[in-house]
């Protein structure tokens, strides 16, 4: 993501991700300046044009990131110290990259069924629950859930080939 | 006298059998919501919304209310128990509640924390009774340029009266903005900002906003601390409470001091933290015995409770008269409203009135289903933190994404539902404040609205703003807001240089 300043244990620095935030925040109001601008920003026949009132929101968005850059370059980044320590970015990423998996699975085989993998997975792999525990968990919860949207409530959710096997 | 009739006629709505079940059904979940880590009442309520579709309007805002209501309730167990504030404003309770659970009194602190979080909304309820009517009827005469001031005075207050870097405030908000901008432009039906993306066409819809930045943000936020939840066991019986509300009577002033500040903070937005804060402060400056403080003082836990709650609750009161909220829970509230065709502003209690007034109604009992519900069931819910962080997490991100996925019926807004969860993060981490977006993003189509007509009718004068005394005054006062930081570092400045000389 952002590039490792290795120093006693800080995976990222508070200073780097400050000023990377910050750019890419600028880079953003750029942006929506940019389209705002394409669009139209000035006075039309029927008043302000579309891109008016986000060509000035762009404008104030580059400014706050400008002035948001420049402060975090002149901070001192011993200071400001660490964004993320190495164990503590590992514990984020042991959650993120699953539930990345998880929102990407649900396309192929339908919400309940990742839904019920993504939890056996992640409570073997982080809690260290045995398999058969896990799946206790995670088989009601989602038949649960199941019946609460599809049935009571009437909501349909993604479905896959499981819920195809029993007609829905 | 009119309010007291149409409150008693708004009592006959919310009264019914059904209203109640749901007002008991809602602030069970709210606690339940507020005890939960990554579950807060603002995407608490937001991931409950859809379920709600199909119920009665009335039902569904007074079972969705009782959540928020659950919610607050809900922060303080955290925060005594196992000194983990639920919420931001149950900071302040983890002061003086935490260490008196320490010593061997949950059980009073507990009690201490949900009556004081009781009389604080229940003054707040009493402020919107009879102020929501009049600053409707005020708003009555309110104009494309009065609403633009309001607005703008709403998020000026949010830079001066932030803790956080202003333009770090400035830059969270204008995203917003501009999130809320993308898509097709209601006035004259151009699309904007979607680069020829058809998912982006929609527009970004706030809640899912809310369920990434409040729901899988904070999630990554908790695991980052690593998880030890070391509490203390909670046992409430009738003779713990009975001997705690003979005690409360005496810091009566107390209790009124924190309504007060409550009440006022609530009502500009962002209220609830800075307003628990200020009346610890208040109270301990005041204080017999300030040196208890800190070390589990029963006044210490009803200071902050009682202002977190009168902020909490009279967030609703711009939210209703005005369609502006003062928080992001009082913001999905608002969203719930619109999706039922009941526009908040001036107009709702004229055309709604039985809707208004069942709401108002549903306050008074909600927050009296919520004292009984958390004294009799706290231990169950302390028992819920007992469940293994990785059993809760990975159920709680199955919840958000069914929850994003029902906002919209689309796969896209679980994607984004992720990508806001790392933005929380991030943002969290490096102090942008994320109340501002998530206000800007639900405001931003009706702000722009009400600027862009102002600015028709007076043929592109800016000057519209500072029209009248009314829309001048505001305006005028949203930008001392904005300018606050600097005029008090002035004023420090110059007030600095007097007492040197």
């Amino acid at each position: 993501m952002q590039d490792n300043h290795n120093n006693e244990g800080g995976a990222i620095s508070q200073k780097s991700a400050e000023i990377v935030t910050a750019i890419i925040i600028t880079l953003f109001g750029a942006i929506v300046m940019w389209d705002s601008n394409r669009i139209g920003a000035g006075w039309g026949s029927d008043g302000p044009e579309s891109g008016s009132f986000p060509f000035y929101v762009g404008l104030l968005i580059v400014i706050s990131g400008i002035v948001t850059t420049i402060s975090a370059f002149r901070a001192d980044s011993k200071e400001l110290g660490d964004f993320v320590e190495h164990e503590q970015l590992r514990m984020v990423m042991a959650v993120l990259i699953p539930s990345i998996v998880y929102v990407a699975v649900i396309g192929f085989t339908g919400i309940y069924v990742a839904s019920a993998i993504f939890i056996i997975a992640f409570m073997m792999w982080q809690g260290k629950f045995s398999a058969i525990k896990s799946i206790l968990v995670a088989v009601p919860v989602n038949v649960f859930l199941f019946f609460m949207f599809e049935v009571w409530f009437t909501i349909p959710l993604p479905k896959g080939p499981l819920e195809a096997m029993f007609g829905y | 006298m009119e309010e007291i009739n149409a409150l008693m006629g708004g009592f006959a709505v919310a009264l019914t059998w059904q209203n109640v079940m749901y007002m008991f059904i809602g602030t069970i979940l709210g606690v339940l919501i507020g005890t939960l880590p990554g579950l807060g009442g603002a995407n608490g309520v937001a991931i409950l919304l859809p379920l709600t579709f199909s119920m009665e309007p009335t039902s569904a805002i007074i079972m969705l209310s009782c959540i928020y209501w659950g919610a607050l309730f809900g922060g303080a167990i955290t925060s005594i128990l196992f000194n983990i504030p639920g919420e931001p404003w149950s900071v302040a309770t983890t002061f003086d509640g935490y260490p008196m659970a320490q010593k061997g009194d949950p059980g009073t602190a507990l009690t201490t924390a949900f009556t004081s979080s009781f009389v604080g909304a229940f003054v707040a309820v009493l402020m919107i009774t009879f102020l929501a009517p009049m600053v409707a009827k005020f708003a009555l005469k309110f104009g494309p340029a009065e609403f633009f001031a309001v607005q703008l005075l709403t998020f000026c207050s949010f830079v001066g009266m932030s803790k956080e870097p202003p333009f770090k405030t400035i830059a969270a908000m204008m995203i917003g903005f501009a999130l809320a901008a993308v898509g097709m432009d209601t006035i004259t039906g151009q699309l904007r900002l979607t680069f020829g993306e058809e998912e982006l066409m929609r527009g970004f819809d706030f809640l899912i906003a809310v369920i990434g930045l409040f729901g899988l943000g904070e999630i990554l936020l908790t695991m980052e601390e690593g998880l030890a939840f070391k509490g203390t066991e909670a046992k409430i019986d009738a003779k713990v409470v009975w001997q705690t509300w003979k005690k409360l009577p005496a810091y009566w002033a107390t209790f009124i001091r924190g309504s007060l500040i409550g009440c006022w903070m609530g009502v500009t937005p962002g209220g609830a933290t800075p307003a628990s804060f200020m009346s610890y402060g208040i109270a301990k400056k005041f204080a017999k015995n300030p040196a208890g403080f800190g070390k589990g003082e029963m006044e210490g836990i009803v200071a902050p409770e009682t202002a977190a709650h009168a902020a909490g609750t009279s967030a609703l009161l711009p939210m209703l008269t005005l369609g502006i909220p003062g928080s992001p829970t009082a913001a999905v509230l608002l969203g719930g409203l619109l999706i039922w065709g009941l526009q908040p502003g001036p107009l709702l209690f004229v055309e709604k009135a039985d809707f208004v007034w069942g709401l108002i109604a549903s306050m008074y009992l909600g927050n009296i289903a919520g004292l009984i519900v958390v004294l009799t069931t706290v231990p169950y819910f302390a028992a819920i933190l007992k469940i293994p962080f990785s059993i809760i997490a990975p159920v709680i991100l199955v919840i958000c994404a069914i929850g994003s996925y029902t906002v919209g019926n689309a796969m896209f807004d679980v994607y984004l539902m992720v990508v806001f969860g790392i933005i929380g993060y991030v943002f969290k981490k490096l102090s942008y404040p994320l109340a501002p977006m998530v206000l800007a993003l639900v405001l931003g189509d009706t702000a722009e609205g009400a600027f862009r007509q102002a600015l028709l009718t007076s043929q592109g004068d800016m000057g519209v703003f500072f029209a009248n005394g009314l829309v001048g005054g505001i305006t005028a006062l949203a930008l001392i807001m904005l300018f606050s930081p600097i005029l008090s570092k002035l004023w420090g400045m110059v007030s600095g240089k007097k007492a040197a000389a």
